[in-house]
């Protein structure tokens, strides 16, 4: 019966509260008040608590009046008879478990012990959650299993992993069943952890469960556009667009109990392996709000059913299991049966459109010697053709759909796959060898994606894959001839050859109020889309996220103010965003969803800018890390002075061309400056900046950390900027 | 007459005895020599309106089918019925301005023992009123919202602000059939005209404007009195308390309170626990003092402050009865006048204390505003006094009903999902996958023509067994917690689905919501159930119906005349209906009126029939919303899941 569930999440939010106040007097009474308190490099400071109240918890002084809230949240215990209505009062609690959940790993970065400790990563900082949390909104991740506790042996946890790999969920871990725990059990059983194989362990605690909690509420905040304290458009934003569950497995503890209530308000349900008490009637979580006593063969299928979770699972006819939750996984030299390409071995792949008479579909073969004739740790050459026909196929299509095999190979397990064109590199484990992957099953993984994937424009997909080394080799001589061609197409182009741009509403749901204008010189700021690719999509998918925009007559053409861009945006923007400017980040500058690979920011007193990639954690100079402006740039608003952009953006002679271009940036970190370093010289001698001498006189972290020290750079450099107008 | 047909509580039963015995009347005796009762009065058919009358229409066809003017049946049958719905609404209505009277002095300074209890609830009502809130502090805020709400009694243009809470799709109904109310005297008032001699004599024109009238009731002058008298005194929210005889005390200092509105029996809950007061009682010998509630006054007690009921309305004599009542205070709205005869009998100190409401013979302490805190303060001593002169044996039954009250709206709206995510999303949830079937509203009074409590519980039971989840309000709602029907253990006597769900919140199967003005919670529940969505764009979509087998007053018609215009399906005695069921009149209110406005009247004097009867329309309602089909469960694609709101 309910009641007693209500009553054990009521105690266990009860107990957890004074955990949580025991251990923020002891990190008072060693640190101070005034010590700092975050989990490192995020923004959003304590983020469920700051989701959920609004409440900026940046040092422990400002944890005081979290504990009141605590408090004032915390229901009195349920009665045996005539008891109050507790569903409410239980979600409360629950509530507050959380919030003194969150105290608790939040002191420990104070005073430890350190959360990040051996297997356990603690709280997953901007980085992960930019890359990852936008798989959670856009679909690629359908949403995650918090798992407490463990499984009764390391087979069932390792069992229980593979499936939820295999439907693509990520799985977060949290506490102990006995001294037992799923990510322990896991690492036994020689299973690879960590964010790559969507396989996290937050913590040993049952504390270390808000971490997946938080997460969710900072991909709410940050893709979802959501303001903190917006508590019920956040939670309904996860009960609608994450789909999370809890499986509870082991014996469940009333501070379990207390912090699956706190998983409930988030419409996120729990499915126990053991007998405790059942909520079925739905109303809060979509459907059912514990289920238990549940197989554990049953338990992630059972689970996806209580959540109400429709998981594609692409049938792909190979050995070994397909998901997008093994893209991240790593085949090490040992553990590797044979590699392809990476500067060892001549490797490549080219699609081409061929007349649909030549093309058999579904006919993979393989020419040359099959990857049982070398011996473990072997190499070989590889050239995949793919030959695809359709009525509806265009050249334009054949880079767009060739991108997807890196994807996909990377999709099966125990298959590596990096890099395109002819610089790729493949591994197969010597565990898909020994369940019998071989050469032909590329073939088939490419067959079965591309038709998946690309249904209205292909008909027929033909694989040939070539490992004798004279046969790749004259492979690659027309493949490279093919490529050159596509690059000079695009390379050529500049905005003002084209009388129409793409939209890109793909993260609108997201990001209500954001659209994104693609023209050829101003790529998406994801990185992932420019102007080819949005006009491929729009013809593959005529209904979808990528719309021609004509440009119309120009407002303002130094800016990039096209009136009929500006009536799409303003028609896209739900009416917010009335002019967007395509080369500007100080007049009207374009919005962000929040996906941007940089942010671009004015350092007034410079007389330039400052970019940050994604990648870069630390402070810089505009007084954010990337964490905090991306907050700022985020949601579809328009700041003026800051934009989220692409890294191809940087090199485009149309980067922020209407405020003094190139020549404003002053500051970037190295990695980005390595990266992209033989564009960045490039653009400098075109601009007669002087080429690599330029570089030298953009400060990084090595020279410049505040704006006054990337002044006194700048200007000991001579930069242009230094001579340049002021930006506003 | 044997006590146990008369009442189905065995409390009332050993008082009645008691009576009997001591040969001292009751309602009960008064009805038995009243009978036979005038057949043309109870079927509507007698005109007493002009002096040309009385005239009285034969429904037997063999005597004179007009009055003197020409008044047909229906014309006739039409005019009481407007009329009882017009005194209905005055009486509610009145209520409702009496209480933003005081909400306005209180906010202007001039009632210092009033406040504001529930500022979260002032500012909502601002807010939803287009009253600005920035910059005001909470007095300046309360005295415009005071205004704004004291002149929709008596405004001379446009609608009824708190009717624009009903759905869009049932403004609609209303526009087009000319019914919106307008300020809420006007609806009164030109009821009574229409309905003098010679002015309407069509009888669907007559009973169209009573839905007017109604509905400047229902959405109208009880909803302010309603939802001013959370902000000054709280809004409920669940607490427990004890309902029966049994809660009077008989080593205390029994004060009951009795009537309607809150604004006195407040001050006196306040004025009892004033530590002064009870050292004076103890002076006098007695342990302390016990405040009960009787009739509404009661049910607004218990749910702000879990102060006991000592019963309903029929309970009032058998309360003085025990002897154990030192003092009965009472205000306004069924109070028997043969209690001013009863408490000869007794000890008992009887006193009124509205202005509008004497009787001959009795004290009257005038209840001031100004001054309240001192007034109550007076009446406890009184009652202390009479406490002194307490000489005889006491007889206070033993029973007494457990009970958890309180379901405003926002309860509602909180138990459901907490702070955070509060709605009536589950609640909707759990009507669409039919755990629940609908929702029952069962009210109102307690007639001695029906075995007393028996008519409501009956009903209440068999709805429950049926999955039907039910709210209760007045006199109902007592009858129900005598018998434990409010208690989440009761969720034992209902069908299995609302079992669950009841288990799943931690509620009753019947939900105490208030007194009779709060049957305008029900009205604001049936708005957000349509609001919150699944289950049809208007009220008349949802699969709820409403009850009242044991009514007494003419409030009563006047509610189930605006749950009727509101779109719902009301179930009251053929007994006590005083609508001729051969008339035009009874086909259109059974029938023809739901072509209309979607509800409709139906008569049932057996609780198991009527039951059979809301359940019928419960489901017939659910078939047209297709939620009877069973859907596959869906599973959400990352397409689905784009097209949910967040919001």
């Amino acid at each position: 019966m309910s009641r007693e569930i209500a009553a054990a999440a009521i105690r266990g939010a009860h107990n957890l509260a004074r955990q949580a106040e025991d251990k923020l007097a002891r990190a008072v009474a060693e640190k101070g008040e005034t010590a700092a308190v975050e989990f490192p490099n995020t923004g959003y400071y304590l983020p469920v608590i700051y989701a959920m109240t609004g409440h900026k918890v940046e040092t422990l002084a400002d944890l005081g009046p979290v504990m009141d809230r605590i408090r004032d949240l915390l229901p009195p215990p349920v009665e045996a008879h005539h008891w109050l209505p507790y569903l409410g009062p239980t979600l409360d609690a629950g509530m507050a478990a959380l919030f003194a959940e969150e105290i608790i790993e939040a002191c420990k970065y104070v005073i430890g012990p350190n959360p990040v400790d051996g297997l356990w990563l603690g709280a997953a900082d901007d980085v992960i959650l930019r890359e990852r949390g936008i798989q959670f909104v856009d679909g690629t991740a359908p949403g995650f299993a918090a798992i407490v506790g463990a499984a009764p042996d390391v087979e069932t946890a390792v069992r229980i992993a593979r499936q939820c790999q295999e439907r693509s969920l990520y799985v977060f871990m949290a506490a102990h069943d006995h001294g037992t725990s799923f990510a322990e059990q896991l690492a036994e059983g020689g299973v690879q952890l960590g964010w790559d194989t969507r396989l996290v362990p937050f913590g040993r605690d049952i504390s270390a469960a808000v971490y997946a909690l938080g997460f969710a509420v900072r991909a709410a905040m940050s893709f979802g556009g959501i303001d903190g304290g917006r508590f019920r458009r956040n939670l309904m934003y996860n009960k609608n667009r994450v789909f999370a569950f809890v499986l509870a497995m082991g014996e469940v503890t009333d501070e379990w109990y207390a912090t699956a209530a706190g998983a409930i308000n988030f419409g996120f349900p729990t499915i126990a392996d053991s007998d405790i008490p059942q909520i079925l009637p739905t109303g809060v979580c979509t459907y059912e709000h514990v289920v238990s006593n549940v197989p554990h063969a049953q338990m992630v299928e059972k689970a996806i059913e209580v959540r109400g979770l429709k998981i594609k699972v692409a049938e792909v006819p190979i050995p070994v299991a397909f998901s997008p939750a093994f893209e991240g996984e790593r085949i090490r030299k040992d553990d590797m049966h044979v590699e392809f390409g990476g500067q060892r071995t001549p490797a490549l792949e080219w699609l081409t459109t061929r007349p649909s008479g030549e093309v058999e579909d579904g006919k993979v073969t393989v020419v040359g010697p099959d990857i049982d004739t070398v011996e473990p740790g072997g190499r070989m050459p590889l050239g995949i053709l793919v030959e695809v026909a359709g009525r509806a196929m265009q050249d334009d299509f054949e880079p767009v759909c060739e991108r997807q095999i890196h994807t996909y190979a990377n999709h099966a397990q125990g298959l590596f796959h990096m890099g395109q064109r002819d610089i790729i590199w493949v591994r197969i484990g010597k565990e898909a060898y020994a369940k019998g992957f071989r050469l032909e099953h590329i073939g088939k993984i490419i067959h079965a994606t591309l038709h998946d994937d690309f249904s209205n424009i292909l008909d027929k997909v033909q694989v040939t894959l070539f490992t004798g080394e004279a046969d790749v080799k004259r492979l690659a001589e027309q493949a490279v001839a093919v490529y050159r061609a596509r690059d000079a197409r695009l390379a050529g182009l500049v905005d003002e050859d084209v009388d129409t741009f793409y939209s890109c509403s793909l993260c609108q749901s997201f990001a209500p109020n954001h659209i994104c204008i693609i023209t050829p010189q101003h790529p998406g700021l994801c990185g992932a889309y420019n102007w080819l690719d949005g006009r491929a999509a729009y013809q593959i998918n005529p209904a979808g996220p990528n719309q021609p925009v004509a440009k119309g007559a120009a407002v303002d053409a130094a800016l990039g103010q096209w009136e009929k861009v500006n009536q799409f945006v303003a028609e896209a923007s739900n009416g917010t965003i009335e002019r967007m400017s395509a080369y500007s980040m100080i007049v009207d500058p374009m919005t962000s969803c929040g996906c941007f690979e940089c942010i671009s920011a004015v350092l007034p007193s410079t007389g330039g800018i400052m970019i940050v990639p994604r990648e870069y954690p630390e402070m810089t100079p505009c007084g954010m890390k990337f964490s905090t402006a991306a907050g700022t740039v985020g949601g579809g608003r328009q700041t003026p002075g800051f934009f989220g952009h692409s890294r191809q953006y940087i090199l485009s002679p149309k980067f922020i061309s209407a405020d003094g271009g190139f020549a404003r940036l002053v500051w970037m970190p190295t990695l980005l400056k390595e990266a992209l370093r033989d564009g960045l010289v490039r653009r400098a001698e075109e601009l007669g900046l002087g080429g690599e001498a330029h570089l030298d006189k953009i400060a990084d972290e090595t020279t410049a950390a505040t704006e006054e020290e990337v002044l006194e750079h700048i200007t000991k450099a001579g930069h242009p900027a230094v001579e340049m107008a002021p930006m506003f | 007459m044997d006590p146990k047909r008369l009442s189905c509580d065995p409390a009332a039963q050993a008082m009645l005895a008691l009576m009997a015995e001591a040969g001292i009347e009751t309602a009960w005796d008064r009805l038995e020599a009243q009978e036979p009762q005038c057949g043309f009065g109870q079927l509507g058919l007698c005109c007493r309106i002009c002096n040309m009358g009385p005239c009285r229409v034969d429904p037997f066809g063999d005597g004179p089918q007009r009055g003197v003017c020409g008044a047909d049946a229906d014309t006739i049958i039409a005019r009481n019925f407007a009329r009882m719905v017009a005194a209905g609404a005055a009486a509610h209505s009145d209520h409702g301005r009496g209480v933003a009277h005081a909400f306005l002095a209180m906010a202007r300074g001039e009632a210092p023992d009033y406040g504001i209890k529930d500022r979260a609830k002032l500012l909502a009502l601002a807010k939803e009123l287009d009253i600005q809130i920035d910059g005001q502090d909470d007095k300046a805020i309360a005295q415009e919202l005071g205004e704004l709400l004291l002149a929709e009694f008596g405004k001379p243009h446009g609608t009824q602000r708190m009717a624009e809470r009903a759905p869009e799709t049932r403004k609609a109904v209303w526009k087009n059939l000319g019914i919106l109310p307008r300020a809420i005297d006007q609806e009164i008032v030109e009821t009574l005209h229409r309905t003098t001699m010679g002015v309407d004599q069509d009888y669907k024109s007559i009973l169209r404007h009573a839905s007017r009238c109604a509905l400047g009731d229902g959405w109208g002058g009880s909803m302010i009195g309603t939802e001013l008298q959370d902000v000054m005194f709280g809004t409920p929210r669940p607490r427990k308390g004890e309902i029966n005889l049994g809660v009077l005390k008989e080593d205390e200092v029994n004060l009951v309170v009795h009537g309607h509105e809150p604004l006195l029996s407040e001050m006196v809950a306040a004025a009892a626990a004033d530590p002064a007061l009870v050292a004076e009682a103890r002076k006098a010998g007695a342990a302390g003092i016990n405040v009960a509630g009787i009739c509404c006054t009661a049910n607004e007690l218990m749910m702000r402050h879990g102060i006991p009921m000592a019963g309903n309305f029929l309970s009032q004599e058998l309360a003085v009865a025990t002897g154990a009542v030192d003092l009965m205070c009472v205000d306004i709205q069924c109070i028997m006048q043969g209690l001013a005869d009863l408490v000869e009998h007794y000890h008992t100190k009887l006193i009124t204390t509205s202005e509008k409401a004497r009787m001959q013979g009795v004290e009257h302490v005038p209840m001031d505003e100004a001054r309240a805190l001192e007034v109550a303060r007076t009446i406890v001593r009184k009652a202390i006094e009479a406490y002194g002169r307490r000489r005889h044996e006491v007889h206070i039954p033993r029973e007494k009903g457990e009970a958890v009250v309180g379901f405003s709206h926002e309860t509602i709206n909180y138990m459901l999902g907490g702070r955070f995510r509060a709605s009536y999303r589950p609640l909707n949830d759990n009507i669409i996958n039919g755990r629940i079937r609908g929702v029952a509203g069962v009210v109102g009074c307690t007639n001695p023509k029906v075995r007393h409590d028996a008519g409501h519980t009956g009903l209440v039971r068999e709805l429950i067994r049926r999955d039907i989840l039910v709210v209760t309000t007045g006199c109902s709602q007592i009858a129900c917690g005598k018998q434990g029907l409010l208690t989440p253990e009761a969720a034992a006597e209902a069908g299995p689905g609302l079992r669950e769900v009841c288990e799943a919140v931690g509620i009753p199967p019947v939900l105490a919501v208030g007194s009779c003005v709060d049957n305008s919670r029900i009205l604001v529940a049936c708005a957000e159930m349509v609001r919150e969505g699944g289950l049809g764009d208007d009220i008349a979509d949802l699969p709820v119906a409403g009850a009242c087998l044991e009514h007494i007053t003419e409030k009563a018609i006047s509610i189930g005349q605006y749950f009727v215009a509101s779109g719902l399906l009301v179930v009251f005695a053929e007994q006590l209906f005083p609508v001729w069921s051969e008339s035009q009149v009874a086909r259109y209110l059974f029938d023809e009126i739901a072509e209309e406005l979607g509800g409709r009247w139906a008569v049932e004097d057996d609780p198991v029939k009527a039951a059979e009867l809301m359940a019928a329309h419960i489901e017939a309602k659910r078939d047209a919303l297709g939620i009877n089909q069973t859907h596959e469960r869906k599973l959400y694609s990352m397409e689905d899941r784009q097209r949910l709101a967040v919001e």
